[in-house]
């Protein structure tokens, strides 16, 4: 590995970026978790709620996606 | 502008995760103005759409009441799709059917093409997506302008919030709606991305630990059953956001 100071910090950064990937971690399987709970309460319910289910995790890993997002940003386009 | 690239310390092989998603000028197409080169993506894009459309044609080609195997797969995905349409946006969003049909078809072909190994995937590439969810962001918010006129407006300006909170939260309002295609598109090119570079970076430990090499190929199994499950759960993700975002147009919310 060769570099200097600049790119340290570029990679540091980025391995610092991706922590926020695991409070996406943390809200997807809390949505994920729930569904479950609620779904063994009542399975007649949960077939219909699946699409609501994709909605949550999806939105829930819209931030994580942001924190990769920083982090490709700091490697390729600093 | 540094590339970064994995180095695998022991062995000393060069193993790049990302050069599966290098774009290769196969027939250099310079129009001066525009770069219109075919490339392997493009390839790849045009394959799937022309996979698609074959794999319709023929199961539909010789449709009964009683269909065929192939038939009842084609009917399959469409009633599939045209009930995540119609429960998402009610029967209002039925007319924009096909558009939607078109789009979850061809994302769900580019991913499930791209786990071809030595393939090429097309949605793994930020420019494809971010068109993709470009198209659908702009389509949709004319869709509610025709339909609503300046009262579209209103979406941003939540009337059942407390008058005081009503300008703070049309801030986060608009915020939000107009980071939709970033967090869209982005969703689908990290996770189609990521998953690829995860089974290069494993199979790099195979070419590393030699006979132990056996164990990263077991994994290598396990994620690409995983990866295949991400392809279809993405082009369903993408598809259901679409519909979600077509709703707020429609109905409003």
């Amino acid at each position: 590995m060769e570099g200097d100071i600049g790119n340290l910090g570029q990679y540091i950064g980025a391995g610092l970026a991706c922590i926020g990937m695991g409070g996406a971690g943390i809200g997807v399987g809390h949505v994920a978790g729930n569904f479950l709970a609620g779904a063994l309460r009542n399975p007649a319910a949960a077939k219909e709620q699946t699409a609501t289910l994709f909605i949550g995790i999806a939105f829930a890993e819209a931030l994580g996606i942001f924190s990769f997002l920083v982090a490709l940003l700091l490697l390729f386009a600093v | 502008m540094t590339l970064a690239k994995a180095e695998s310390a022991e062995g000393g092989f060069n193993i790049d995760p990302m050069h599966q998603f290098e774009i290769k000028n196969w027939v250099p197409i310079d129009l001066g103005f525009v770069d219109l080169s075919f490339t392997n993506s493009a390839f790849f894009a045009f394959l799937a759409v022309g996979l698609t459309c074959l794999f319709l044609w023929t199961a539909m080609s010789g449709s009964s009441l009683v269909p065929s195997r192939m038939q009842s797969m084609a009917e399959g995905l469409y009633e599939f799709v045209r009930n995540m349409v119609r429960d998402a946006c009610g029967d209002a969003g039925l007319k924009y059917f096909p558009y939607i049909f078109t789009v979850f078809l061809f994302i769900l072909a580019c991913n499930l093409l791209g786990m071809i190994p030595y393939s090429f995937t097309v949605t793994s590439h930020f420019a494809v997506t971010v068109f993709l969810a470009l198209s659908v962001f702009i389509t949709v918010t004319v869709i509610g302008f025709m339909k609503h006129g300046t009262h579209f407006f209103a979406l941003f300006w939540p009337m059942d919030a407390p008058a005081a909170m009503r300008p703070v939260l049309a801030i986060i309002e608009v915020i939000s709606y107009f980071v939709r295609p970033v967090s869209h598109s982005i969703r689908l090119g990290a996770n189609m991305m990521a998953g690829h570079a995860v089974l290069k970076v494993f199979g790099g430990f195979v070419a590393a630990l030699g006979v132990f090499g056996i164990i990263p190929i077991a994994a290598i199994v396990g994620v690409t059953a995983l990866e295949l499950l991400v392809a279809v759960i993405q082009a369903y993700v993408f598809t259901i956001l679409t519909c979600v975002y077509l709703n707020d147009a429609l109905n409003m919310h």
